[in-house]
């Protein structure tokens, strides 16, 4: 473990990798500043550029992204109290009050103080924890596996949805069809090409991915007369005062800190539940624990009540890469996306990475280190220079998001097939889109479709066609009793919410 | 049973993943394969009756939370424009060349988005284009086809 940790700092502290993380954290800030657009929208853009890296730094540079596009949501989520992205929603509970009482840069310092401690915690808890579980992992057969990903597609389901299950599971099952296109693993038979060669290999991941994300959302935002950048044009004018966090402040940050880092990563590795279910707990939580002469400052300035969000759900970013890099499942539509990448470049995460490409799973570790330093020292002091670069006009905003997605899309395939194919998913997307029906199900449906498909295969054939290999492991048995449950536990608060 | 555009998306979708499940049926496997416990049509008619079942169970659930949507509010004359260009753009890319097509597609987006400063538009289509080809031809070694530089000679 040692000699793959030095191996991970030595790639990690390159010069080009400090660069990558140092750009990736830089374009993240910007587009997770901007409501609407995501750090999947953000990723997705950059996936283009990272197939000129090798692919540790293509995936260091996804991470850099990742991070900076949860600090630039939790920015526009404490000035204007408007989240960029829906985890940082939490932390406009007390940010946005502390900004209105004059202390915008306080608020600003104690999220980035809370990222940086969460997202570092959390690294740790996953440096330790990563290798114990590709160990376990690797008594995983393929039942488990199958009743693996049935749990991550549920629970994604479950989770992003809104209430919406049923919807979500729609959106399930329409990306596992999309993924079904083209050959068959194994045997070689062209499925739903309707004779047309271009299909034959397949839908390409990126196409689905620019398409329902950075495409249709570009797409909704000129549909719905939205103006993203005019939150920013608010922050760049925003008077943020001083800086510097007290002594008192920072004896509240101390406590909540370590309890949040805690509950954001336990959340961020389950499947599907992500920074938004581990910020909302870790505030909620946090209100329970803490002094009622506290408890009564909650939603009007709590020091407390910023820190806890900020730091769950930096660690839950950290924690949503466990199942990746382990089992080769992602936890969430993000996770979902690098995985897409990673598979671009030929690699396939799993228990094995670590053992087989130990210089990609260990310098991504240590490059999320770098990256908090980094957006602690880069992103706290520019943030208003940042969003004077984000207040550029929508009519430029949106051709360049249009013309990043088709560039990423033409320079994979030299192909205008694909690039027809990618507006038509977009505008049915978009449409989609208006009706609420969400898109993390699709893509993480999307993603594992093959290997669902690859691990359903297996277990079928060993157990001669017979289903009994579901109950046959107690492993498989516990890992869709929780499928189980959550989908009960969906059914009853979508019954007690009707009622109500 | 109210008819609203989910409960329309849903019936969509029920056809959708009837005709799916009929396709899946129609794919054609070896002789061998026809009665093994795992073929190349078995994951796709699972898929095809799971979106049955979900698309269905939408369509005859009450939906409490109906989504109205406003449509005179929506801008779909520019969305419709921007569709257009793209689909005119991926048409002309491969003749034309990168260069020239995407430069007058960011131009054309601009102004149909309602920009009319001739010099920022300018600068950020072409100069910009041209500056982002470096970027990926000349640095990150990715190969773009343009027929149009090739002609007038400043790609090889």
């Amino acid at each position: 473990m040692i000699e793959g940790i030095l191996v991970g700092l030595a790639t990690a502290l390159s010069f080009k990798n400090i660069f990558m993380v140092m750009i990736g954290c830089f374009f993240g800030t910007i587009i997770g500043m901007l409501p609407g657009l995501g750090p999947m929208t953000a990723i997705a853009l950059m996936i283009p550029i990272t197939y000129g890296f090798d692919p540790a730094t293509g995936l260091i540079l996804m991470a850099g992204v990742y991070y900076g596009a949860v600090f630039g949501g939790s920015t526009s989520s404490i000035l204007l109290n408007a989240p960029g992205v829906p985890g940082t929603v939490a932390t406009s509970f007390d940010g946005y009050p502390m900004a209105q009482q004059g202390k915008a840069g306080k608020a600003l310092a104690i999220a980035a103080w809370s990222s940086f401690a969460g997202g570092t915690l959390s690294a740790i808890y996953l440096l330790f924890m990563a290798p114990s579980l590709s160990k376990v992992s690797l008594s995983f057969r393929s039942p488990d596996y199958f009743a693996l990903m049935i749990l991550g597609l549920t629970a994604i389901a479950a989770f992003s949805s809104k209430g919406q299950f049923l919807k979500a599971m729609m959106m399930v099952v329409l990306g596992l069809m999309l993924a079904s296109v083209g050959q068959d693993s194994l045997s070689d038979i062209t499925r739903f090409t309707f004779d047309n060669m271009n299909l034959t290999d397949g839908i390409s991941f990126v196409l689905v991915v620019m398409s329902t994300f950075a495409m249709s959302e570009a797409l909704t935002i000129i549909l719905k007369r939205n103006d993203p950048t005019a939150a920013a044009k608010q922050v760049s004018l925003t008077e943020l005062g001083s800086i510097k966090i007290n002594k008192e402040e920072r004896g509240k940050m101390y406590r909540t800190i370590p309890r949040s880092s805690v509950i954001g990563f336990l959340i961020g590795v389950l499947p599907g539940a992500g920074a938004t279910i581990a910020s909302f707990l870790a505030y909620g939580m946090e209100r329970n624990l803490v002094k009622d002469e506290e408890k009564e400052k909650f939603g009007k300035g709590s020091v407390n009540g910023l820190s806890a969000p900020e730091t769950a759900n930096n660690a839950a970013c950290s924690g949503s890469f466990v199942p990746m890099l382990t089992l080769g499942i992602p936890g969430s539509g993000t996770t979902a996306v690098m995985l897409g990448a990673l598979l671009g470049f030929g690699i396939q995460p799993g228990p094995r990475l670590y053992m087989t490409n130990p210089e990609i799973f260990w310098s991504v570790i240590m490059s999320m280190y770098i990256g908090m330093v980094i957006l602690l020292i880069l992103n706290l002091p520019l943030i208003p220079y940042i969003a004077r670069i984000l207040a550029v006009p929508k009519n430029y905003l949106i051709p360049l998001i249009l013309f990043f997605s088709i560039t990423g899309i033409y320079v994979m395939s030299f192909n205008n097939f694909d690039i027809y194919l990618m507006i038509g998913i977009a505008v049915v997307a978009t449409f989609l889109r208006l009706y609420d029906f969400p898109m993390p199900p699709l893509i993480l449906a999307f993603v594992l479709g093959g290997l669902m498909e690859e691990n359903l295969r297996r277990s079928l054939l060993l157990s001669n066609g017979s289903w009994e290999f579901l109950w046959d492991r107690t492993l498989t048995i516990c890992i869709l009793i929780t499928t189980i449950l959550i989908v009960l536990w969906h059914i009853y608060k979508t019954f007690t919410k009707n009622k109500s | 049973m109210n008819i609203n555009t989910t409960k329309i998306i849903s019936l969509l979708f029920f056809i959708f993943s009837a005709f799916y499940l009929y396709t899946a049926y129609q794919i054609q496997v070896f002789a061998f394969d026809e009665n093994a416990p795992f073929n190349a049509r078995t994951f796709p008619i699972y898929l095809g009756y799971s979106g049955l079942f979900f698309s269905g169970l939408k369509l005859i659930l009450p939906d409490p939370d109906t989504i109205k949507i406003e449509h005179r509010t929506l801008e779909y004359k520019k969305t419709a424009l921007l569709i257009v260009i793209a689909i005119i753009y991926g048409a002309t890319i491969l003749k034309v060349g990168y260069f020239l097509t995407t430069s007058l597609f960011l131009f054309a987006s601009y102004y149909f988005l309602g920009e009319r400063r001739w010099v920022l538009m300018f600068l950020l289509s072409f100069p910009f284009v041209a500056a982002f080809m470096y970027l990926l031809h000349g640095v990150l070694e990715i190969y773009l086809r343009d027929p149009f530089l090739k002609s007038i000679g400043v790609m090889g």
